[in-house]
């Protein structure tokens, strides 16, 4: 199919981006890497009027600064998979940066494009949750920052206004003593997680047992997830001896059972919601010893 | 929708075309420049028929819009060919490997296979199944194309050291 006939503008900047959007009005989206749009639109899933390209709006190239990994929301997956700075200071992102797509798309596809498309399957947006990242959105008002906690809400749809954009995403960097994992299951590489889960757990200083950890999950809900530390407790002070693949014992096993209990996946064409919960608890108890090994440096 | 006037610059050589904004890179090179080596597969970036490069990055020529694309330079596969079509020596490898059938998706596998090749000298087989992994083939297999890769890195690798090559 082709995409239904729309008006194009090009913005030089976020201010002029937020000026044509709000004047747009419903009718108006947001081209970034057009990854995730262009396809909506050849398969006439969105049917907007004017399409605001804001490819040239920003040219800043990532950066670290008071303990945030800066990633301008124009750069692209590529850059989060090859760049020294995210390989150095969010190693679970180049990771997961991976997983996406082909390399087509990551030439193209950028990660603002991706939190704001808010895909429920998006390995971006759980390592977003995973990291505590939150985003810089501009908007007529001016700027305010959302923690990626809030920003997403159901199925495509995010916490912006209607005429807000994602201009920056801001990481915590890697601290000592933090080991993290990433996990899919999919049944070709390159396809959308069935199930993906991202953990990162920090040691205490002694480096051997958990101070504290974080799960974040994709393709379980109608968003992606951040496992609530209720669901967490038992890990804090504890070692994870147990093999990555094998599993022992240790509490890996009774919190994923826990996080993967509290979920209840739909079934699809791709996976019963059963087989996700099952996948849940396997790739959770795997990242969270993987995560721990390599905060230990049992692991690189 | 009125049209706008475009110089896209194509495999070397400057066209004007006048395009929707709503028009498509693979559209207008395909439609309208006649290139028959830029094909729509999927329109969904999945499938890799329609991989060009632009300056020198393979994309999805069906998820980019050609006002995009204009000041860019934009490669096909015909882009590769030396004067009087003389085939490209990667092209020579796919021949010679039986890496092609129907020969639909061979443009993209072609391209996609020369970027890897470029960015990473002499890549494992891997490196080119992870590199190749958005091109689909219905045909081959995919063997004889790994085949065909793994024989041209090879050969370039010999040919120039890896700051050389273009």
């Amino acid at each position: 199919m082709v995409a239904p006939a729309f008006e194009y503008v090009a913005a030089g900047s976020y201010d002029e981006a937020v000026r044509l959007l709000a004047d747009g009005g419903d009718e108006a989206k947001i081209l970034a890497g057009g990854q995730s749009l262009m396809p909506m639109l050849n398969l006439r899933l969105a049917h907007p009027e004017l399409l605001i390209d804001i490819s040239a709006a920003d040219d800043r190239e990532p950066s670290v600064e008071g303990g945030m990994l800066v990633l301008p929301a124009l750069t692209r997956h590529r850059v989060l998979l090859e760049h020294d700075l995210v390989r150095r200071h969010c190693p679970l992102l180049a990771a997961a940066v991976w997983h996406v797509g082909n390399v087509r798309v990551r030439n193209r596809g950028t990660v603002g494009g991706s939190l704001a498309h808010a895909d429920p399957t998006s390995e971006i947006g759980s390592c977003a949750l995973a990291t505590g990242a939150q985003v810089i959105a501009r908007g007529p008002g001016g700027e305010r920052t959302v923690p990626a906690s809030e920003l997403f809400v159901s199925y495509w749809t995010t916490a912006l206004a209607e005429s807000e954009i994602i201009t920056d995403v801001l990481i915590p960097a890697g601290r000592p003593r933090q080991g993290w994992s990433f996990q899919e299951m999919v049944r070709r590489t390159s396809d959308f997680a069935i199930v993906a889960v991202a953990a990162l757990v920090e040691l205490d200083e002694r480096a051997d047992t958990i101070a504290a950890a974080r799960v974040a999950l994709a393709g379980v809900a109608d968003r992606v997830v951040l496992a609530g530390p209720e669901l967490l407790t038992g890990l804090t002070g504890s070692t994870l001896a147990g093999s990555i693949l094998t599993g022992g014992d240790d509490a890996a096993d009774a919190v994923a059972a826990r996080i993967a209990g509290s979920l209840d996946p739909a079934d699809d064409v791709h996976a019963s919601g059963d087989y996700r919960r099952r996948l849940v608890r396997v790739l959770t108890a795997r990242a969270l010893r993987e995560a721990y090994a390599r905060a230990t440096g049992a692991v690189a | 929708m009125t049209r706008r006037r475009l110089v896209l610059s194509v495999n070397g050589g400057d066209h004007e075309v006048w395009v929707l904004p709503s028009d498509t890179l693979l559209d207008v090179l395909h439609d309208e420049l006649g290139l028959a080596d830029v094909r729509y597969g999927c329109g969904e970036g999945v499938c890799g028929t329609c991989t060009v490069l632009l300056d020198g990055e393979p994309v999805n020529g069906c998820l980019i819009l050609a006002v995009q694309a204009a000041g860019q330079k934009i490669t096909t596969l015909r882009g590769l060919m030396g004067p009087g079509e003389t085939l490209h020596p990667l092209q020579e490898c796919f021949l010679r490997r039986g890496a092609s059938q129907c020969g639909f998706c061979t443009p993209g596998m072609v391209l996609t296979a020369l970027d890897l090749v470029r960015r990473r000298g002499r890549p494992s087989r891997d490196e080119i199944r992870y590199a190749l992994v958005g091109n689909l083939c219905r045909c081959t297999g995919y063997t004889k194309i790994l085949d065909a890769v793994e024989e041209y890195a090879g050969q370039a690798a010999e040919a120039a050291p890896a700051e050389v090559r273009s």
